[in-house]
């Protein structure tokens, strides 16, 4: 029974980072119809911001975490300007499916460009220790400070976006924006801007999902992003696109799943079960579990 | 007139290649023995031939019926692993001793043939629900299969890492199974280069085809096309399995050019040659829609990765700029965003090199620039 706990908790904890990274994905999705294939490479960069950061910060008698503000600076930077330089050009004149072609091209490109720079380079670094150690116990199982924390983190992060979209005038920007662009630019809402903004937002949340990784597994590598961007896709995927509350429930899923094959099946089978729950939701309910069918205009 | 016209094409082309190939058995005869034909040449032509037909099969599904596939890869490793299992095992059971005689060249022929036809049934496995959906979805179901493709093959008790081979896989595919040497890639330089032809014939007709009508028409709108009457998904799912078959077919190319054959090769995040996404570079630079495009941007890749892997300008290059051509993976993405900018149809847009219409096409290609040009220079004398 301790150890369906203690997975469980395990469960939570990824989720909970999954589901920060998901939340990039569906903002910039439900605006842009676009996979933003780089955002998992977003995490990368974030990381390794902190991993040269930290030590300055230390220097300076502030906690570890402190790194973090530096690291969503510089990661909103990079997503902005990935979204000026690669996404706003190709999307002015190409289809869907040059967007979507430029955006894993910008991804190979931010990772191979990491090892490519001579202070990173292939090898991965080890980051240090974030939050304090130990943990409270109750029974048999133990629930770890950096587990806490990063569960409370993501639940008080998606609650502020949540009042964000809907309550002030830039998240209900968005929201038209996504809704229909035209009608949105009839009503005197910057279009570009705002895109412009939920990349710069969404590229900070992947800013605080690389704290709550790093925090967990204190490794940083150039191909962090790819797997656990792909597996924020899926859980954004699950909960239904677009959705900010769908994000949150398919990461907790992908994690709880994730946790149990891994504790109770094969870890190297972890991934696979991923992909097969997300074939299976797609061919039962294609809108994701929160989302609703909307039929095709023609 | 329209029926001899095709027909006409049709035996042009075959005295073409049939003259190039025999013209070809000849060079190869004469130089198979020189050490720079055996060592350099005829390993690139290897690959020049499995790479060739994978951005072709993936411009099926990417060029003529506009869906992002991002797994392409994971049908070659399909196929790859098919052709070695089963040459080993024909090994084994004795069916051919040495790589010689009409038992390895029946062999062989099997292994490539089974391999395309596994890969068509994952791919159908795959595209059925796959094909379901829209664009974006199609593309992360296809990217996690590229992934989870190589999780399978190495959790299988007979093909994974040790079961290969049982033993070291790199030394038994080479004295067993069907991987050739040096040597027995110039004796059987003919096998890769007619399975190409055969390849790319039997893709061409199939764009050409009333299936390849349906499919462009699929691409350019799906649900005008549906309204005519196309069975969608019925179309998408046969191109899918269609063009698996070929990336199988490739895969088995790519077992007999090397002598080791290991899942990381196929995995997604690789940096090598045999990346997803490098197939879809070679299909974006040559022209989505473009059979001949992606043969000759296939060869320009294949180059391109040739000379930064071993050319001898790069080390005499500035330390700044060489440490660049460390990763590839860098330039490649690089020329892709570059292409998708500046020229999004890529080399050749949809326009297909054809032998007969090869005059006519340079004549309408000159006349077009001339009209231009007198354009312009009426344009400019009105100002």
């Amino acid at each position: 029974m301790s150890t369906f706990f203690q997975t469980l908790i395990v469960g939570l904890r990824l989720g909970s980072i999954y589901a920060l990274i998901a939340l990039g994905y569906t903002m910039v999705y439900g605006i842009i119809r676009l996979i933003n294939f780089a955002h998992g490479d977003f995490i990368m960069v974030g990381g390794y911001t902190m991993i040269f950061v930290v030590p300055a910060v230390l220097a300076l008698g502030l906690p570890a975490w402190a790194a973090v503000v530096a690291a969503i600076a510089v990661c909103v930077l990079v997503g902005m300007a990935t979204e000026l330089i690669a996404y706003r050009p190709v999307r002015k004149k190409g289809t869907a499916m040059t967007a979507l072609i430029t955006a894993i091209a910008m991804s190979l490109f931010l990772e191979n460009l990491a090892q490519a720079i001579p202070a990173i380079g292939p090898n991965p670094k080890v980051a240090s220790q974030i939050f304090s150690a130990g943990g409270i116990s109750i029974g048999p199982v133990t629930l770890e400070y950096t587990t806490i924390i990063t569960i409370v983190i993501s639940a008080v992060v998606m609650i502020v976006l949540w009042e964000f979209t809907q309550k002030t005038r830039l998240g209900r920007a968005m929201r038209c924006v996504s809704e229909d662009k035209a009608a949105a630019t009839l009503m005197g809402i910057n279009v570009n801007r705002t895109i412009l903004l939920t990349f710069a937002i969404g590229s900070g949340l992947a800013a605080v999902a690389a704290l709550m990784y790093m925090a967990q597994y204190p490794k940083v590598y150039t191909t962090m992003g790819s797997l656990l961007g792909l597996k924020a896709f899926v859980s954004a995927v699950l909960g239904g696109i677009g959705i900010i509350p769908g994000a949150v429930l398919g990461g907790i899923v992908i994690g709880l799943v994730e946790s149990f094959t891994t504790s109770y099946i094969s870890s190297s089978m972890a991934d696979t079960f991923v992909f097969l729950i997300l074939i299976v939701v797609l061919i039962i309910k294609p809108a994701g579990i929160l989302g609703r069918n909307a039929g095709e205009k023609v | 007139m329209k029926k001899s016209k095709t027909a006409r094409g049709y035996f042009l082309n075959t005295a073409v290649i049939v003259v190039l190939f025999t013209a070809f058995q000849f060079v190869t005869e004469a130089l198979g023995s020189r050490s720079s034909f055996k060592l350099v040449l005829a390993p690139c032509l290897w690959q020049c031939c499995y790479l060739i037909i994978l951005a072709a099969s993936l411009n099926m599904v990417l060029g003529f019926l506009g869906q992002l596939s991002l797994g392409h890869c994971g049908f070659m490793a399909v196929g790859a692993y098919t052709a070695a299992l089963i040459s080993l095992a024909c090994e084994r059971a004795g069916v051919f001793g040495d790589k010689h005689g009409a038992a390895f060249v029946l062999v062989l022929f099997g292994c490539i043939l089974a391999a395309g036809l596994l890969a068509a049934v994952v791919g159908l496995l795959l595209g059925i629900p796959a094909l379901r959906l829209k664009g974006d979805y199609l593309a992360i179901i296809t990217l996690g299969f590229g992934m989870i493709i190589v999780n399978i093959i190495n959790n299988l008790p007979f093909c994974g890492q040790d079961g290969l081979a049982l033993g070291s896989a790199a030394a038994s595919l080479y004295k067993n199974g069907l991987g050739f040497g040096s040597k027995g890639k110039v004796e059987y330089l003919w096998a890769a280069i007619s399975v190409t032809v055969i390849c790319l014939t039997l893709m061409f007709m199939f764009v050409r085809s009333k299936y390849g009508r349906a499919i462009r028409a699929i691409r350019d709108d799906e649900i005008a096309a549906s309204a005519s009457g196309i069975n969608t998904s019925f179309y998408k799912v046969f191109t899918f399995a269609y063009s698996a078959f070929f990336a199988g077919i490739a895969g088995a190319l790519y077992a007999c050019a090397n002598a080791t054959l290991s899942t990381a090769s196929f995995a997604f995040t690789n940096g090598g040659i045999l990346n997803s996404t490098f197939v879809v570079v070679m299909v974006v630079l040559g022209g989505m829609g473009s059979m001949t495009g992606s043969i000759v941007a296939a060869v320009i890749m294949f180059f391109v990765n040739y000379e930064i892997k071993n050319g001898a300008w790069v080390s005499a290059l500035p330390a700044a700029v060489s440490g660049v051509f460390e990763y590839p993976m860098l330039v490649y993405a690089l020329v892709l965003i570059i292409v998708i900018m500046f020229r999004p149809k890529g080399i050749f847009g949809s326009y297909e090199f054809s032998l007969q219409n090869l005059i006519p096409d340079i004549r309408a290609a000159h006349a077009a620039r001339a009209a231009a040009k007198a354009e312009r220079k009426e344009a400019g004398s009105h100002v």
